[in-house]
Parts: C-alpha cells; sequence; structure tokens
C-alpha cells in the first residue's frame, strides 16, 4: 500500500496512527461506492445507459466548435464565410451550401431551406440545452434548497406561507408560467439594453421548479429537525443558521441528485418548448425546439429531416436523463434497494438449487443493511 | 463548597393539552452547591426528565414556563435567546437518556467538537479546537487517534462519554444528566458513573443526576430530591434519606428496589395522578398506606424534618402551615401568564 499523502492528513504527523494515510481515503471510497455495488443490476443498466447517452450529448455539447463542420448561423464553406456579419463573399449560390439538400455524405442530415446545415445546428443546439439546463436547475436548487431548510426548520406561520406560496406557483400551469417570465424578463432586458440570450429562458425554466426542490427539502426537514442529535446540538449552544446548515444540510441532501437529474430532463422539454414557441431562444442560436418550429413548413412538404432531427436529439437526452434519476433513485432509496434483491432471488429462473446460496447472500447483506440503516437513522 | 450554583425557585413548567394545561413540573425549589451532585429520583412521568429539559430550556413548543432559575445569579427564566444560547453548553451543560442518537450520523466525532466550540468562541482556529477536543475525548477515556471516526464507529458506552466529552468541553459550571446509563450495560455504567463523579470533583461542577435507579444515586450522590408527580416530596442528604426516608412515598420506592436479597417484589399500589387535574389535597395520597382524612383536603409543603433533610407529608407537624403560600404562587404563575 504506497504512502501516499492524501488530503485526510494534512495536520501534524499522529503519533499512534497506525493505518497508512491511503487506506482512510481507499476505503472511504469503497464506502461511498458500496450502494452502487449492493444495487440491483436493473438499476445499475439504467444509470449506465443514462450516463452514456448523456456523456455523448455533454462531449458534443462541450467540443461542440470542433465537431460541428459548420457554425450555427453559416451556409457557405468557412473560407468564404465572414463570422462578423454572416455574409458569404465573394462566391455565388453555387458554392454556398445547397439549400433544403437531403441527407448525403457531405451534409449528413441534411440542409435547411436557409442553407444551415442540420448536422452542425444538432450538435450546437446540445450547447444551449445543456447551458440553459444547467444554469435553471442550478437556480432552482439555489433558491429552493435553502427556503425549504429555512421553512422546515422554522415553522410556524412563515412555514405556512411559503407552502402556500409554493403550492400556487406548483399549480399554476409550468409552461403558462414560463412563457410569461420568459417574455416579460425578455423585455425588461431589452429595455434595459443588456443582451443576454440564454438568461430569460433559463430563469423562466428555473422559477418552474423551486416548488419541487422546495417541497422535498422541506418534508425532509420536518423529519430531520426532530431527531435526537439536533436537540443534542441545541443543548450545546448551536445557532439556528449552525443548525440547519451543518446538522440538518447533510441529512437532507441525499434527495438533491435524484431530484436534480429527473428536473435536468424536464427542463430539455420545457426549454424546447419555449423555443419552439418563440419565447426561448432566438434565431439565428440554434437550439432544438426552434429548429423544429422552422422546420415544421418542410416536413409537410416532404422534407423530413430539417425537423427530425433535432426531435432525435431531444428524445435521447431526455431519455437518457430520466434514465439516469430513475436508476439513481433506485440506488440510493434503500427501500427499493432491498426489494430490488429480493425480487431477484425470487424471480430468479434457476430456482431452488441457486437460491438456497443466493438467500444466504441476501440475508448476510440484509443485516448489513439493517446495520447501514440504524447508523443512517439514529 | 458551599457557594450555590443553580437556584431554583417555584419552577412550574405546564404543557398544553388539548384539555387544558398539564402542569407537569408544579413548584420545584433546589440547590446545587458547587462540586455537589445531586440526584434526581422518581418514578416514570413524574417530572424529572421535563426538569431536566426545562432548565436547559429545550422545552417542546407550547410549553410554559414559570418560577424562577439562577445559575451563578443569572436568571434563565425570560432570558434572551442569544444569551441562552451562550449558556448552553458553555456554562451549563446536558448529558441525555439515549447516547446512540444523540450524535449526527454525518458528522464525525471531532467535528461536532469544533461545532460545538465554533458556537461559543467564533475565532477559535480549527486546529486549535480539534486539540481540545483530543484533550476533552482523552479525559473521558477515548483514544485521541479515534477523533476522526464516525459515531457510529463506536459503542454505546463510548457514544455516551462523548457526549459527555462534548458537555465539558467548555467547562460549565452546572451539568445535567438526564438518565445518562439507562441504555448501557452495568460495567460501562459504573465507568461512566465514575467518569461523572471524578469530574464533579475535579472540576468543582455542579451535577444534577436523574435517574429512577436510586443504586446510582446511593453511589454518586451527595444529596437525593425525590419527585412525585411534579413536587419534591422529599430531599436531604442520601445517607439520611435512605436510611431513615420520612415520606411514605420514599419509603414506599426504597422498598421497590431489586437487590441480590430481594425474595419477595414489592411496589406502591396504583399510579401517579393525572396532572390535568391532580387530586385536592395530598397527590400522594390515593396510594398511601399511612394516609389519614386531613390528608385528602390539606396539601402538604416541604417542612424540615431534620437539619439536612425536608419533607413534605402531613404525618411531621408543620407542612399544613404554606398551604396557602402554595395557593398564592398558582394565582401568580396565572397572571404572569
Amino acid at each position: 500500500m504506497a504512502a501516499a499523502p492524501t488530503s485526510e492528513q494534512p495536520r501534524e504527523a499522529a503519533p499512534v496512527e497506525t493505518a497508512p494515510p491511503g487506506a482512510g481515503l481507499r476505503s472511504r471510497i469503497e464506502h461511498a461506492f458500496r450502494p452502487w455495488r449492493r444495487a440491483n443490476p436493473g438499476a445499475r443498466y439504467l444509470v449506465i445507459a443514462g450516463a452514456v447517452i448523456t456523456l455523448v450529448f455533454l462531449v458534443m455539447a462541450v467540443f461542440a466548435d470542433s465537431v460541428a463542420p459548420f457554425g450555427e448561423d453559416q451556409y457557405c464553406a468557412a473560407e468564404f464565410f465572414n463570422a462578423e456579419n454572416g455574409a458569404c463573399i465573394g462566391v455565388g449560390p453555387d458554392e454556398q451550401i445547397p439549400n433544403r439538400a437531403a441527407p448525403s455524405r457531405e451534409y449528413p442530415f441534411g440542409t435547411t431551406d436557409t442553407r444551415f446545415d442540420v448536422f452542425s445546428r444538432v450538435i450546437l443546439g446540445a450547447r444551449v440545452a445543456f447551458a440553459v439546463v444547467a444554469f435553471s436547475t442550478l437556480f432552482a436548487m439555489f433558491i429552493g434548497v435553502p427556503l425549504g431548510l429555512f421553512s422546515g426548520y422554522i415553522g410556524g406561520k412563515f412555514d405556512r406561507v411559503m407552502v402556500l406560496a409554493m403550492d400556487a406557483i406548483y399549480a399554476f400551469p409550468s409552461l403558462l408560467l414560463a412563457i410569461m417570465i420568459a417574455f416579460s424578463l425578455g423585455l425588461r432586458l431589452e429595455q434595459l439594453g443588456i443582451d443576454a440570450p440564454y438568461v430569460p429562458a433559463a430563469v423562466a425554466v428555473g422559477a418552474v421548479y423551486i416548488p419541487q426542490y422546495f417541497r422535498v427539502i422541506r418534508n425532509h426537514t420536518l423529519s430531520i429537525k426532530e431527531e435526537p442529535y439536533v436537540e443534542a446540538a441545541r443543548s450545546l449552544g448551536a445557532s439556528r443558521t449552525s443548525i440547519v446548515f451543518r446538522y440538518i444540510f447533510f441529512n437532507v441532501v441525499s434527495s438533491i441528485p435524484v431530484l436534480f437529474t429527473l428536473n435536468a430532463a424536464d427542463a430539455v422539454l420545457t426549454v424546447a418548448a419555449l423555443g419552439f414557441l418563440g419565447f426561448g431562444i432566438r434565431f439565428p442560436t440554434a437550439e432544438w425546439g426552434l429548429d423544429i418550429n422552422l422546420g415544421l413548413a418542410d416536413s409537410v412538404a416532404g422534407f423530413w429531416w430539417t425537423a427530425f432531427w433535432p426531435g432525435v436529439a431531444i428524445t435521447l437526452l431526455v431519455t437518457g436523463l430520466s434514465l439516469m434519476g430513475e436508476g439513481l433513485n433506485d440506488i440510493i432509496n434503500p427501500l427499493l434497494r432491498v426489494k430490488g434483491y429480493r425480487g431477484k432471488v425470487k424471480g430468479g429462473a434457476r430456482a431452488t438449487m441457486a437460491a438456497v446460496g443466493a438467500r444466504e447472500d441476501a440475508a448476510e447483506l440484509d443485516a448489513e443493511d439493517g446495520a447501514a440503516g440504524l447508523e443512517g437513522n439514529r | 463548597m458551599n457557594e450555590t450554583v443553580l437556584r431554583i425557585r417555584g419552577l412550574q413548567v405546564a404543557y398544553a393539552t388539548p384539555s387544558g394545561m398539564l402542569h407537569a413540573v408544579d413548584g420545584v425549589d433546589l440547590d446545587v452547591a458547587r462540586g455537589e451532585s445531586v440526584g434526581l429520583v422518581g418514578e416514570s412521568g413524574c417530572g424529572k426528565s421535563t426538569m431536566g429539559k426545562a432548565l436547559m430550556q429545550l422545552l417542546p413548543p407550547g410549553a410554559e414556563m414559570a418560577g424562577s432559575v439562577q445559575l451563578n445569579g443569572q436568571e434563565l427564566v425570560g432570558i434572551r435567546p442569544r444569551e441562552l444560547r451562550r449558556i448552553r453548553g458553555e456554562d451549563m451543560a446536558l448529558v441525555f437518556q439515549e447516547p446512540m442518537t444523540r450524535l449526527d450520523p454525518l458528522m464525525k466525532v471531532s467535528d461536532h467538537f469544533v461545532e460545538a466550540i465554533k458556537a461559543h468562541r467564533p475565532r477559535t482556529k480549527k486546529a486549535e479546537a480539534r486539540a481540545m477536543a483530543r484533550e476533552a475525548l482523552m479525559q473521558m477515556g477515548i483514544p485521541p487517534t479515534r477523533a476522526d471516526n464516525y459515531p457510529h464507529e463506536f459503542s454505546g458506552g463510548m457514544r455516551q462519554r462523548i457526549m459527555i466529552a462534548l458537555g465539558i468541553v467548555m467547562r460549565p459550571y452546572m451539568v445535567i444528566a438526564d438518565e445518562p446509563t439507562t441504555a448501557l450495560d452495568v460495567i460501562v455504567e459504573a465507568q461512566i458513573l465514575d467518569l461523572l463523579d471524578r469530574l464533579r470533583r475535579d472540576e468543582e461542577l455542579g451535577l444534577i443526576l436523574i435517574t429512577h435507579n436510586l443504586g446510582i444515586v446511593a453511589e454518586t450522590c451527595d444529596r437525593v430530591a425525590v419527585m412525585y408527580a411534579g413536587r419534591i416530596v422529599e430531599v436531604g442528604p442520601v445517607e439520611e434519606v435512605f436510611t431513615n426516608p420520612q415520606h411514605p412515598y420514599t419509603q414506599g420506592l426504597l422498598r421497590s428496589v431489586i437487590s441480590v436479597d430481594t425474595t419477595e417484589l414489592s411496589s406502591i399500589e396504583g399510579s401517579p395522578p393525572n396532572l390535568l387535574n391532580p387530586p385536592s389535597g395530598c397527590r400522594f395520597a390515593p396510594r398511601c398506606d399511612q394516609v389519614f382524612d386531613a390528608c385528602r383536603t390539606v396539601d402538604p409543603v416541604l417542612t424540615p424534618v431534620s437539619t439536612a433533610t425536608s419533607a413534605a407529608c402531613l404525618l411531621h407537624p408543620g407542612a399544613d402551615a404554606g398551604a396557602d403560600r402554595r395557593a398564592a404562587a398558582a394565582q401568580q404563575m396565572a397572571t404572569e401568564r
């Protein structure tokens, strides 16, 4: 075991410390992945499949400029294109990208009526999708989580008012709310002369998800704040802020990742819907919903590829994120985890013989699980 | 040695219930001197733990408190929340019943100490706080190398020692131990009690030991206060009270103690009265084996029966004298509310 220095032992050399420095970190990592090893294989496949799809899109988004053969608003070969004013200098229509070309080797997904390469726009659209989704879910999280924590911990009238307000937002049709926010915020930014094309859509989508974070965190906080260790912390003179952020937060935070991935999937759809309706990202920025809208007329005329590929991209990314969310839920939630294991043992095709051994395994696992549950609950 | 650290006068705690106010603690007077340990005994539901929590003001919402609690002369009832937060942990600490659930499972033991210390001295450096933590743990017999472990890596007895270490790391004047050994086995129990006893002697802190185990009290306490139905019925030096109990309830409690010599189990018939509607007269009268007529109408108060011991029983002359005093106190609480 190599004695690699880790961040765990930065203090003065502990004389009696017997474990080699690397062991602590390694066992900690192993411990962190224990739910993953325990999870039933179905959940693991879900997560892996979802993660692979999402990763492909993420790589596409990050390296969009080098992956995409053309720019998002480019309609001729790069050597003639003036990116500053978007004009094609010194070329006739023949050297430009052909208009409504069917998918070919040169233009894998075809081109649009305004001579844009669909393949490039799908790739560049991923960038917008990730940017807006990341911003909006983080926005919702940074507002919803603290509000939920304090609302749950303080309780009383403050809690009542907050719950009422959040329920009001939740009861409102989410797309309508997003449109209203995007529209009014867009106007306001225009008035102020601020050029921030992603912001209205991102804030609009984020605002829709605030109540979800609020509810989950608030309910969890309500149960955690009754835990004996919270009372013990109070008896030692801890302040309200330190109780909320040091004692309660870390016990509540486990419910966020699942919500985050599922919301991200939903946010992709909402952004696309906003773009489709014309309240989201503005042309000529490449955005999937917007591109579907632009391709609508084409699809009636038989040019199926202009709207088809952005649609496929939306479907794939939403599927990937949802798979990941569902899988994580199965893995993180201990109840589902145990159930999954039992199900596998009973439903296994090679019945009795295997079941004997498997049952022993399961019993062992249950015992450990029980211990883990105690640690978690006590 | 005679310097009073904690001075409780007329402490009343009432819980709001759907059918009215329930007086769980009803007019308790108690003094604790520096370096003295007082045992608080009684059967379940007689207000011992409520009193412990009331002293720390950790009562659930809906509970009301009246009377006077003075710590080193500072009044604690009606104190501002910020002041209260300073006193909790720094001047007065509470050791809870169930050590298994009193530590945050996601925080290292050393971080509990860092949090507790920083709550009182925000400018303490982390390394300094850790050093204090290690020292407090060492004092409790926990190797300092284990300071960075998580709570689930410790046994129940060790966790209780950690809780005690957490309580004393700020060097309080008072420690209230609320059944600190209930969840532990006898060996560990002896260790914990020994630790508390040593602490009290070394640090000269006042200790209130809340328990229903009379053996523990006999072993570790200087004085004992017997509680029944929210009131103290007898208080005095442990030896005197245990060898010559004056109140029928104390006598009954002592008879109920199980030891190796016990051949027949004895108990006190009946159960404590409903505190929503306590009986007039002596609260113990319905269960008392020495009851007489006056018991059912006159409410006895604590009266000295010897130089150091007081009992609230009409068997002792003078116990009926303060009936008006009690009424006046109740009146006062009603007007305060």
